[in-house]
């Protein structure tokens, strides 16, 4: 597995989440995901964004476009410098919010992808690895 | 600031959302909105999103707000035009919009308001005239 096609883009501003929400769209419309697929992924990317700028203090997510075999993919990586995650599996519950959120973040990006994948380290940040296949 | 327009049509307040939403932009809407409540009388709120190609869980937070803001000043909020894609992201999201009412499009959003005025003016009047 391969990427045929990598960027980067920052994480500092609101702003900067609606310009994440728009390319991962345009990424999800070239592999050729269908209506729906794309809406389920450009969610999960949103919330991701948000908890990197609202928990992480910000960050940078890098979009990769992947190859397995005949598949196309598309996967997401979303890193911040922010505080960590002590208790993931509390995190990862619906409804648990260590701030003013819905709770809904990481178990709703989880449940929008095909693969999802979570590492943190307390003190030194996060990064959050999901993907959706065509 | 950029500010999204309220109209208002009778006792309705109506909000149609055509751009991507950011933190002040929603921030700005809950305040208007909430302030035109008070300024003008209004029942109602009616948002329409058919322009939206995503809600997540934070706008979703915006719209549950001023639905229960609204409340609190007796107006209903119907948020209508949800795309079908949206739809069912939301449900497997998991987000709930709870004291929103919805309706396909802003026809039937302006029925469902209408509807609800004329039942809650109808027991208002009933009210009186056992009272009387």
């Amino acid at each position: 597995m391969k990427p045929t096609k990598v960027e980067t883009l920052p994480i500092r501003s609101g702003d900067d989440v609606v310009r994440v929400r728009q390319r991962v769209r345009a990424l999800a419309i070239e592999i050729g995901l269908g209506l729906v697929d794309q809406t389920k992924f450009v969610t999960a990317a949103s919330e991701l964004a948000r908890n990197a700028l609202d928990y992480g203090g910000g960050g940078e997510v890098r979009a990769e476009i992947v190859q397995a075999g005949m598949r196309k993919g598309l996967c997401l990586t979303f890193e911040d410098e922010g505080p960590g995650i002590a208790d993931i599996e509390q995190a990862m519950t619906d409804h648990y919010t260590s701030g003013g959120g819905l709770g809904l973040g990481l178990g709703g990006a989880k449940r929008l992808s095909n693969e999802f994948h979570i590492e943190s380290t307390p003190g030194a940040g996060t990064r959050v690895t999901i993907a959706r296949w065509k | 600031m950029d500010r999204i327009p309220i109209l208002k049509l009778g006792g309705v307040l109506i909000v149609t959302i055509q751009v991507d939403m950011h933190d002040r932009l929603a921030l700005a809407l809950e305040e208007d909105l909430t302030a035109m409540i008070v300024r003008t009388g209004a029942r109602a709120v009616l948002i329409e999103i058919s322009a939206l190609e995503i809600v997540d869980s934070f706008i979703g937070r915006m719209l549950v707000s001023i639905a229960a803001v609204s409340r609190v000043l007796d107006a209903d909020t119907v948020v209508a035009g949800m795309r079908p894609a949206v739809a069912i992201t939301l449900v497997e999201l998991g987000l709930e919009l709870t004291g929103i009412k919805t309706a396909l499009n802003v026809e039937r959003g302006m029925a469902l308001i209408q509807s609800r005025l004329a039942e809650e003016d109808g027991f208002g009047g009933d009210r009186e005239a056992h009272e009387g």
